[in-house]
């Protein structure tokens, strides 16, 4: 029985979509991979097919889709084996913010191009000496005269040469209590004060573009600013389970995929006695214990996806998750990478890559080291 | 049993890490990844230092020591950088079977310019589609005259493309008609020297690799290559036991080079979270960030007297095996987990690439598959424990 209700017109819109990446996506990841960026026009055909933020409303572009569509979107993404095209950041990640707290003027603004691919978005927390410790970061932003001055530096920011809207996050000087200090900010692409710094090279998600971003009296007119003043820190809070709930669903997804790869290799290749190498009774067990390990993670992770489209709040479940799956993601790409012998420290070899990418997965959207003190704190412990 | 290094052992590691520190600058190594290879002031620098050769014979101008002494180099070299400790470590891969010859010529001609960094080697052992199993080799050389004819593939040679010479496991046949010659049908294998710019020699890159990144690996064919009947290594039928035996002692450098890869890491974790602050603390005042750090340590220090002990056995002439392979799954494991968890402990700068961790965790990676993954490994090391059941 399946957790997850999935109608005809869900099994459809994967099927569109499926053939979709196929066709017009998953010939170029090699060159985006190589050119360490997505261009925009990928995201532009993406968005135009109707694969982008299909959780925004018909009045502003989107198609008001339920969060299995999201789930769908990351999962057939992911299938693609690359990961430069962050749509599920984009969707899932920083556009809820703008659905969730925007003013009506703002969503008219920016939503119908988030929903096109037209924008590209991106949020902006870590900082150099802020990175799982949030309530020590150190942008500010000062409020006068209807306007809003932004100083200081973010980096690790994924989509950050791409986006032409970052919602940063900054703090008020004059409020000396960090958890009423935070708000939230739109900035354009383009907006004077607003520089990128370095692309920086990393160990996988070649295809994707994170950057350093730097703010020097950066001034956005007052309408720029997300909510209330000082209301950042619960809108992070409110919005991180989705957060953590879609990197879960992209990190099991990137285990799927290794684990499918990996068996039709045991089955597809022999050894020279012609013997399939899925007939050697040690990878039949390693398939078998990384299989299951991916069914637990899907079960798991469909019965906190029905919470969630629910409204249940299940704070410390999700951290768990977050940090099993990503981990557990980790652990198959280090086992599978052993049975295809010399060939698996190839880049030739399809999951090298996802190896590579893999690896973050424990990483960002909070460590899994911050996930297991969540849930620690939720467990009253 | 008790390890103590004597003076000339820590005179060795203090030298390896003088000119690590004076040579492996950062910003070159970084540069050396993106192009693949390493400067070749580098290599020509720790070849002058002798140790690339450190282990080569006197005699042919290189360090004449042991196994262990080129243990110890190769884990201070890989700590300091793994990649670059790999590139220059590999650089006379194969060579080794040239040490203890009879006949001389072979080790008089190759050996020097080896051990003076002029020239690096591949051992040309595994086949495509073959695995770990050398004792079916189907690469086929046949004695016409003066000459070794050879024929067949090798796959994922070290130094495949850049190697002045290649020592290849072959099938071999006295006479010289070329049909039907096979192990299969009974012909006995051996090592024969083949220099790389004999015609008949073609090597095609394996492309980039995950780690190990300024080492060239490529598959290396032959086709009716002819070398000199001299460039047999010892004997006809020799070639089984002699690649054997070179590849329990290359199992004990990569094991080596794992041991120096997860130490680096280590090293990197342990500079970083006492440096790191976070929720009003050092990151290495957090109890579990501390056991994070015991467990890489532990891992490593059992790994390290797994290495040493094989090395020491080695060079004793009592490493069988199964030690052998037990010293790399033991340091491959450990070098792994210490990558993983520096990676880690680094946050979003462990996954940047100018932190380094990084590319330890991919050589490590490479290092736990290159010469035998785990299965591999513990299929020799149980063969050894268990011998064969009638």
């Amino acid at each position: 029985m399946e957790i997850l209700a999935y109608t005809d017109d869900h099994h459809r819109f994967r099927s569109r979509m499926r053939a979709f990446l196929e066709k017009e996506i998953t010939p170029w990841t090699h060159q985006w991979e190589a050119d360490h960026i997505t261009p925009k026009w990928a995201w532009q055909k993406l968005g135009r097919a109707g694969f982008l933020c299909t959780g925004v409303s018909p009045e502003y572009g989107g198609m008001g889709g339920d969060f299995l569509y999201s789930v769908i979107a990351a999962e057939e993404m992911a299938k693609t084996n690359h990961t430069g095209l962050a749509s599920a950041l984009h969707s899932d990640v920083v556009v809820p913010y703008i659905q969730a707290f925007g003013s009506q003027e703002q969503k008219k603004k920016y939503l119908p191009g988030c929903v096109s691919g037209d924008i590209i978005a991106a949020v902006a927390m870590t900082e150099p000496d802020a990175g799982s410790d949030l309530a020590s970061m150190t942008t500010t932003a000062t409020e006068k005269n209807g306007e809003i001055e932004l100083n200081g530096a973010k980096t690790f920011i994924s989509n950050g040469i791409n986006a032409g809207l970052v919602i940063v996050a900054a703090k008020d000087p004059d409020e000396p209590n960090p958890y009423n200090a935070l708000t939230l900010y739109i900035v354009e692409d383009g907006t004077p004060g607003f520089k990128r710094g370095r692309h920086l090279e990393k160990m996988g998600f070649h295809s994707q573009d994170t950057a350093e971003l730097f703010f020097t009296n950066c001034r956005i007119p007052g309408q720029n600013r997300l909510g209330q003043k000082g209301q950042g820190f619960g809108m992070l809070m409110e919005k991180l389970q989705q957060e953590r709930l879609v990197t879960s669903i992209c990190a099991q997804a990137a285990a799927e995929l290794i684990l499918e790869i990996t068996t039709d290799f045991c089955k597809n290749t022999t050894d020279r006695d012609q013997k399939p190498l899925s007939k050697s009774q040690a990878a039949q067990f390693a398939i078998v214990e990384m299989t299951t390990e991916v069914k637990l993670g899907r079960t798991f992770l469909d019965k906190l996806i029905a919470g969630h489209m629910a409204g249940e709040q299940a704070i410390a479940e999700t951290s768990m998750a977050k940090y099993w799956i990503t981990d557990m993601a980790k652990r198959i790409s280090r086992r599978s990478t052993d049975l295809f012998g010399d060939y698996g420290f190839c880049e030739a070899c399809p999951i090298v890559r996802a190896f590579r990418d893999v690896r973050v997965m424990p990483i960002f959207a909070g460590t899994n080291e911050i996930m297991k003190n969540i849930a620690a704190k939720f467990m009253g412990l | 049993m008790h390890f103590e290094l004597d003076k000339s052992h820590k005179e060795i590691q203090k030298a390896v890490r003088e000119f690590v520190r004076a040579q492996f600058d950062r910003e070159m190594i970084l540069e050396s990844l993106k192009t693949g290879n390493l400067p070749a002031a580098v290599r020509k620098k720790a070849a002058q230092l002798g140790f690339s050769g450190i282990h080569i014979p006197d005699e042919y101008d290189g360090g004449g020591m042991g196994l262990f002494e080129y243990v110890l180099a190769a884990e201070q070299m890989c700590r300091k950088d793994a990649s670059a400790g790999m590139a220059l470590m590999l650089s006379g891969f194969g060579a080794e079977c040239l040490f203890d010859l009879d006949r001389k010529n072979l080790a008089e001609k190759y050996l020097p310019p080896v051990a003076g960094g002029k020239m690096r080697a591949g051992a040309a052992l595994f086949e495509p589609g073959a695995g770990a199993d050398i004792s079916g080799t189907q690469t086929t050389a046949a004695a016409s005259g003066e000459h070794w004819i050879i024929n067949g593939d090798k796959a994922y040679v070290p130094n495949g493309k850049t190697a002045g010479f290649y020592v290849v496991l072959c099938a071999t046949r006295e006479d010289a008609d070329q049909a039907d010659i096979s192990v299969n049908s009974g012909n006995p294998l051996s090592l024969i020297v083949v220099d790389a710019d004999t015609p008949g020699v073609t090597a095609e890159s394996a492309g980039p690799t995950l780690g190990a990144g300024m080492v060239d690996f490529a598959h290396v064919g032959f086709q009716n290559a002819a070398v000199s009947v001299k460039n047999i290594i010892g004997n006809t039928g020799q070639g089984l036991d002699r690649s054997l035996s070179f590849l329990n002692q290359a199992r004990i450098q990569a094991a080596a080079m794992a041991l120096g890869t997860g130490q680096g890491a280590f090293d990197r974790a342990l500079d970083y979270t006492r440096q790191r602050s976070q929720f009003g603390k050092k990151l290495a005042q957090f109890q579990v960030t501390r056991h994070k750090l015991a467990d890489m340590a532990a891992g490593l220090e059992s790994a390290r007297l797994s290495v040493y002990q094989a090395a020491k056995a080695f060079d004793a002439g009592t490493c069988d095996a199964k030690t052998a392979a037990a010293a790399k799954l033991t340091a491959a494991n450990a070098a792994m987990t210490a990558a993983d968890e520096a990676v880690q402990l680094l946050g979003g700068y462990g996954y940047m690439t100018e932190y380094e961790v990084e590319h330890f965790y991919r050589d490590a990676k490479t290092l736990e598959i290159f010469l035998g993954s785990p299965g591999v490994l513990k299929d020799v090391i149980a063969g050894g424990l268990i011998g064969k059941l009638r």
